[in-house]
């Protein structure tokens, strides 16, 4: 991997951040209600909950895309004002530029930042990675959901940013490609520790990748508790404690009140 | 090092389901390619119509030739075009077994053809041949072609006239368009003061400046570029404006997310965005831009087709005006063609993006 810069990492503070919203009807929305939260270096953290949660604002606020009314959050001691490449994102919808090639869209964090000549070979070498190979002159269009969030993926990664936010980004693929790409990222993850924070909906998925899982809670948007997943890695999805771990999980979301874990033990 | 050989391990599998994948892709698009030449070419194979389409043309000569002419007209030049033709549709008739698509457009044509035909013979008979058609309103066609091969000196010096001032007033107007779309699409004070501005002189057709302009330019050239300049001016910079602010979103919060400062923003997201709607606005322009044009040559000038019609009226030489008119439909469909072409390779990617 000669083109990868040095390994890059950033630690992610959050706190008291206050976001409200206006709906459209004039009625106010808590949609996070004094968070606090550390992430740290190199750390893969999953944000889990009902929808409407706030799990997407928290990712906004941490990208810089939306500013919370109080409260602040901090990369590395220095606070988040703004967009960076430092801090990756990779949309629910893979969000690739349709009037621009695959080829252009994993290159486009490097013309954004100017640095495109330099390092145009690292294109090349993000579209072996993403299996691509082949589709470099296809447009977004003509690329299957799979390849498309793939493209999306290295398009942020390209960047190496020190922290990569990731919002649902498997959420509309079906299971196989999703296991397949669950992988992948693990991969990339352990090879350059970059900070990741994902946001799910599949506890399955947030057992499988996180070291830690925050479960949060609506109206208002909070942090209901922390859980650490001290599992060790490769992860077995049918070990017995990958299953307790999981049923404890979607048992603090009320999802599974009643649902016993299907019993291995015989 | 066991995990780059276990990425290297994916990627080969990856590159595999790739390599199928790709080959469904090349037979789809062989298959659509197919499909697509029967949509557009879509009459059934016949060989009668490929004959009539010939025969119809040599009916109209040997009609020309020996019904007598009774109206006043050299049928020479009439007499060269339908053998043009003839030698047209012959040779490609002779090329249909070196091409599949030239024989899929021979034969889906062929009707046409045969139609235009029979509308030329009938015209023939109905004025040099009877002379039923009132005169001058309603000329022969050959004496449309007989008026072009005597007067195409002006008319190619009219056509010269016409495309300078429309290549100069779409070319200055469309970017004045782009340029002000862009600002009132991007930047709010801009918007506040040049949208209402667009809004009220949109609705106003160019043409109705012309008294006003004839004393504030010191040519009726200028004042000509300057009404298309106007009149494409409108809908280029509504439509860019429209097409920037309809961009989704989440593409510029992707580009800044990526690293992008304002500037990337602005050409690399919003007007390659906004170019499908650009392009809406530029047809709506070409289509404003050539009434502008003539009416302003027949109202205010001294050359150019609209100045040629003109003139021609005075005469009462209606058939100049038709060849004029004639002129007038083969330069502004190139004009077209062109401006076709040209959005088929900007909009590249849209192709197979909508049905
Ligand atoms: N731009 C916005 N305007 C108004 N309300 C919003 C906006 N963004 C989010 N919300 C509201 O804030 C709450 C949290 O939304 P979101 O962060 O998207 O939840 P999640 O991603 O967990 O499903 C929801 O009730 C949503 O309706
Ligand atoms: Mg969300």
């Amino acid at each position: 991997m000669t083109v990868l810069e040095e390994k890059r990492a950033g630690k992610i503070k959050i706190k008291e951040v206050h976001r409200t919203y206006t709906d459209s009807s004039g009625n106010e929305i808590e949609a996070l209600q004094g968070i606090n939260l550390e992430i740290n270096q190199g750390e893969f953290v999953s944000l889990i909950g009902p929808s409407g949660c706030g799990k997407t604002t928290l990712m906004r606020l941490i990208a810089g895309l939306d500013e919370p009314q109080s409260g602040k959050l901090y990369l590395d001691d220095e606070v988040i004002a703004g967009t960076n490449y430092e801090r990756g994102y990779v949309f629910q919808q893979a969000n690739l530029f349709p009037w621009e090639t695959i080829e252009n869209n994993i290159g486009a964090g490097l013309k954004a930042r100017k640095i495109f000549k330099q390092r145009k070979g690292e294109v090349e070498h993000y579209i072996k990675v993403a299996g691509l190979v082949g589709f470099e002159k296809s447009y977004p269009h003509q690329v299957s959901g799979g390849m498309a969030q793939r493209a999306s993926l290295v398009r942020a990664l390209i960047n190496n940013p020190k922290v990569l936010l990731l919002d649902e980004p498997l959420g509309a693929l079906d299971s196989f490609t999703r296991y397949d790409l669950q992988d992948k990222l693990i991969e990339m993850w352990q090879e350059r520790k970059t900070t990741m924070i994902l946001v799910t909906h599949d506890v399955d998925e947030a057992v499988y990748l996180s070291d830690r899982i925050v479960i949060m809670s609506p109206r208002p948007g909070r942090i209901e508790e922390v859980v650490e997943v001290k599992l060790e890695r490769p992860r077995a999805r049918n070990d017995e404690r990958f299953l307790k771990l999981r049923t404890e999980i979607l048992e603090k979301l009320h999802l599974v009140s009643n649902i016993k874990p299907p019993d291995f033990s015989i | 090092m066991s995990s780059t050989h276990k990425i290297s391990e994916t990627i080969s599998v990856q590159l595999q389901t790739n390599k199928k994948i790709g080959l469904c892709k090349g037979l789809n698009v062989k298959n659509k390619k197919l499909k697509q030449l029967d949509e557009t070419n879509w009459k059934p194979y016949s060989i009668f119509w490929q004959n009539m389409q010939v025969f119809i043309y040599i009916a109209a000569f040997i009609i020309n030739l020996m019904l007598p002419t009774v109206q006043e007209v050299e049928v020479t030049i009439y007499r060269i075009f339908l053998g043009i033709v003839i030698l047209f549709l012959i040779v490609r008739y002779r090329l249909t077994s070196y091409s599949e698509t030239i024989k899929a457009k021979n034969n889906h044509e062929a009707q046409l053809y045969f139609a235009i035909g029979v509308i030329i013979s009938i015209w023939d008979i109905v004025t040099t041949k009877f002379n039923i058609l009132p005169l001058p309103f309603f000329p022969s066609f050959a004496q449309i072609l007989q008026v072009m091969r005597e007067d195409y000196i002006t008319l190619l010096v009219s056509t010269a006239y016409s495309l300078r001032l429309l290549v100069i007033g779409f070319t200055v107007g469309t970017v004045t368009g782009l340029v002000t779309g862009i600002l009132i699409g991007w930047y709010k004070q801009w918007n506040y003061w040049l949208l209402p501005i667009i809004k009220i002189m949109g609705v106003i057709p160019a043409v109705a400046w012309i008294p006003v302009l004839m004393f504030i330019f010191p040519s009726s050239f200028y004042a000509q570029i300057f009404l298309i300049v106007l009149c494409v001016w409108f809908p280029v910079a509504y439509m860019t404006c429209s097409g920037i602010q309809n961009i989704q979103k989440s593409y510029f919060e992707a580009a800044r997310t990526l690293g992008a400062n304002e500037s990337y923003l602005v050409f690399k997201i919003a007007i390659p965005g906004a170019m499908p709607s650009i392009f809406t606005g530029i047809y709506t322009a070409t289509g404003v831009s050539f009434a502008t044009l003539i009416v302003s040559e027949m109202i205010g000038a001294k050359a150019g087709l609209g100045w040629y019609i003109n003139w021609a009226k005075g005469w009462s030489n209606y058939a100049k005006v038709y060849a004029s008119i004639i002129v007038m439909a083969i330069i502004f469909s190139l004009v077209m063609a062109v401006i076709y072409k040209m959005r088929d390779k900007v909009l590249i990617w849209q192709k197979g993006l909508l049905k």
